[in-house]
């Protein structure tokens, strides 16, 4: 009879086997078993966090940055529930996490016993799927599922709920069987009449562009540099999703920026204008298309997508292609190599003046801020980052609001995986404990947050976290005072109302820095920013870097509620200027 | 113009509503009926009736029949989102004019009342297999199989012959001839 273990070193035997090597977590009553044999493997690291929360948004970090899943392990009741956050953020940006929760025994369940709650009721819309084992014969093939289930397909998290019983149970251990090709054929519906299509479609345009999204990244950093292959192959113009910066270069001249609610001028004013509009890997979110009704009302849509449910969800599109982005690209390049090998070339005639419209919209430079001698700009103080960062393999996190649409702007990406910001649910709090998810998967790289002084505080905890473990992550903090985009908001459509966006009683940071035993740096005047993130990036600790920047700058350009992609509201610059288009002077 | 205060953008026109019946097949496991009626209830999509039981014991499937109504979009992702929860096998989709589906519903009714009125209730009932389950002195038990709008009218009939109770189960469906959906 083959050797009998007990259900938390199964655990450990699942995760070994699927090559975990970290875990962030937290322990409790309900997970305590699994803690204790945590001692008898030492090919897995734990990361302990000082909130689940924390744990939830580190994993996602670790495995954005690394395109391994992120391991979660808490206990039941107030840990779940805790992590929810977390789970809920992956679950709306595809990131593959395996949640592990402790339960109360199985026969206490539904007695409202000591830290008992309904986590996989609580969790259901918000994992991919769940499942709560009540025997421990299930629980090895259920913890091999979860991790096929959460990076397969469109990618995200999911969750195993055991009960204390089911941990100490005994049983034999299931061998899991690798399969060979995640996300074959099932996933890759697309026929090569599908690509033919595309094709036709892409020769006949003559305003066409490439609108790329979180989907890039996800499907490997072989489908960046297929990417960068089709834009080269076609010269079409390419604009990113904020999850999808860095599967093309930043600073390229085919790229146009980011798109969206503060995307550039040209590539908002390029997705509405155009003919064709092909969708790598994103799906519509309404901080792109503005108002449906007038979303980009001349173009024929094409979109490619793992996920046959986000095809046609918010638009209607005129070819959708399903299956991994970097199959479809990869058959596109093959086939435009093989029937029309200088497509380019040929091509460069069509679209020129398309270019040339660009070229106007460019010259506009939607991005540009009043600079101050004064004062820091937060734009300023993104442009000094990352232009003393640029050439270090620099890891960005964000918190959510106008430093992150900064970030966004101004920092210009040229690797996949690099940049881990929350964009579907938009969590406050999240950069802090991604950075030091991402500090874990790289412990020798430059990991910076750019964060605001609102956000950071909602995990400034994390900190601990990060001591603990010799993270030297960098807590980069535009410290406005203001909820800066909530500020922003009340300024433009509330009548200047700033109804409690303004936080008294900030802490002194510096200070707060050297309690967490890291350490704290300020800069408040232009002129010692550079030498002071320098010495930001020359100290091999972790830093809190409080940026006292201008309180009341604006995030520009910005789509008005309701209003087409062009329709913009430009920067005071060019208000000031008088550049702006008459439409958009009628917004003003 | 009366000037936007929200930073969301406002709902555009809105397409037809059509009535549509899914048949879900599912792996007759613990918390199955609220993944499919959670993701109805979380996505906004309605639900009109629904029946549900195991069809299979053997490979432990369950067979989930959802009226639901909504535009040719809505009806779609419905069906998409559906085929993405794990326990789900296959999603069938009918629309509630197709010829060549067949859809029943099931309903018991008391009915209270003197002779007369209880053989007027029987009456109303005929045309729809109705079948006397219990009978006492005063009261009737009619168990009618029909489609929702005749017993929608049959209950409303039935009101003045001393209906009293009503029961009705969920629409279930089967398509017609020798093809089984795949």
């Amino acid at each position: 009879m083959s050797k009998l273990y007990s259900g938390a070193e199964i655990v450990f035997k699942c995760l070994e086997d699927q090559g975990v090597e970290f875990i962030f977590g937290y322990p409790g009553g309900a997970v305590l078993p699994i803690y204790d044999e945590l001692k008898n493997h030492e090919s897995i690291k734990h990361i302990l966090v000082r909130h689940e929360q924390g744990a939830g948004h580190a994993a996602e970090g670790y495995a954005r940055s690394s395109n391994k899943p992120g391991v979660v392990l808490v206990t039941s009741g107030p840990g779940a529930t805790n992590a929810v956050t977390a789970l809920t953020d992956a679950y709306m940006d595809s990131v593959p996490l395996v949640c592990i929760t402790g339960q109360v025994p199985t026969h206490l369940i539904g007695t409202d016993a000591f830290q008992e709650c309904d986590t996989t009721g609580i969790t259901r819309p918000c994992t991919k799927h769940n499942w709560l084992v009540k025997d421990i014969k299930n629980l090895s093939k259920t913890i091999h599922k979860a991790f096929e289930v959460a990076t397969t397909g469109r990618p995200g998290p999911v969750l195993v709920d055991i009960p204390k019983d089911v941990q100490f149970q005994k049983t034999n251990y299931l061998k899991f069987k690798k399969k060979n090709k995640l996300n074959s054929e099932s996933y890759n519906q697309f026929s090569q009449k599908n690509i033919d299509d595309l094709i036709k479609l892409m020769s006949k345009a003559s305003k066409p562009i490439f609108y790329t999204g979180g989907g890039v990244i996800n499907s490997g950093p072989k489908a960046s540099e297929l990417l960068r292959e089709l834009v080269n192959v076609t010269g079409f113009p390419i604009t990113s999703t904020l999850l999808g910066l860095g599967a093309y270069p930043g600073y390229d001249n085919y790229f146009l920026g980011m798109l969206g609610m503060h995307g550039s001028y040209e590539a908002n004013n390029a997705m509405h204008d155009c003919d064709l509009m092909i969708n790598i890997g994103a799906r519509f979110d309404d901080r792109i298309t503005g108002k449906i009704d007038e979303f980009s009302p001349k173009s024929k849509k094409v979109h490619i997508d793992i996920d046959p449910s986000s095809i046609n969800k918010n638009v209607k599109v005129d070819l959708p292609i399903v299956g991994d982005v970097a199959k479809v690209i990869g058959s596109t390049i093959k086939t435009i190599k093989k029937v029309k090998p200088n497509f380019a070339k040929s091509n460069k005639q069509k679209i020129s003046k398309w270019w040339e419209k660009i070229q106007k919209w460019r010259s506009i430079n939607s991005f540009d801020f009043v600079n101050s001698t004064e004062s820091i700009k937060p734009q300023y103080a993104v442009q000094r980052l990352y232009e003393l960062t640029k050439n270090k393999d620099t890891y960005i996190t964000t918190e959510v609001g106008q430093h992150q649409m900064w970030a966004a702007q101004h920092y210009k990406f040229d690797k996949p995986n690099h940049w881990m910001t929350s964009g579907g649910l938009g969590t406050m709090g999240y950069g802090l404990p991604a950075a030091v998810g991402v500090q874990v998967a790289h412990p020798n790289k430059l990991v910076i947050d750019i964060a605001g002084e609102a956000s950071v505080l909602m995990t400034m905890q994390e900190m601990s976290t990060a001591v603990q473990h010799s993270l030297p992550i960098k807590i980069f903090i535009l410290n406005n005072e203001y909820m800066g985009m909530v500020r922003q908001w009340q300024e433009l459509l509330h009548d200047k109302n700033y109804s409690e966006s303004y936080t008294a009683a900030l802490p002194d940071f510096v200070k707060l820095a050297e309690a967490y035993g890291c350490v704290g740096i300020r800069a408040t005047k232009p002129d010692e920013l550079d030498d002071k993130i320098i010495e930001m990036i020359n100290t091999e600790r972790p830093v809190i870097f409080d940026c006292v920047v201008d309180k009341e700058e604006n995030c520009f350009p910005m789509i008005p509620s309701g209003k087409p992609h062009n329709q913009m509201l430009l920067g005071p610059k060019d208000q000031k200027e008088n550049k702006i288009t008459k439409k958009g002077k009628t917004l003003v | 113009m009366v000037k936007s205060r929200s930073a969301y953008s406002v709902p555009g026109k809105q397409g037809k509503f059509d009535t549509h019946i899914i048949v879900v097949w599912v792996d007759n496991e613990a918390g199955v009926l609220a993944r499919v009626a959670g993701l109805f209830s979380s996505r906004g999509y309605s639900i009109e009736s629904l029946a549900v039981a195991e069809v299979d014991p053997k490979l432990n499937i369950s067979r989930i029949t959802i009226v639901t109504t909504g535009t040719p979009q809505v009806i779609e992702q419905i069906k998409l989102q559906l085929k993405k929860l794990v326990p789900v096998h296959k999603v069938a989709d009918f629309k509630k004019e197709d010829k060549n589906v067949i859809f029943r519903e099931m309903a018991l009714l008391k009915v209270v009342g003197n002779n007369l009125k209880r053989e007027k209730a029987l009456k109303v009932c005929k045309k729809f297999n109705a079948v006397i389950l219990d009978k006492s002195s005063k009261s009737v038990v009619i168990q009618v199989t029909a489609l929702r709008k005749d017993i929608d009218l049959m209950s409303k009939n039935l009101k003045k012959f001393g209906l009293v109770s009503v029961s009705r189960t969920g629409a279930v469906a089967m398509t017609r001839g020798a093809e089984i959906f795949k």
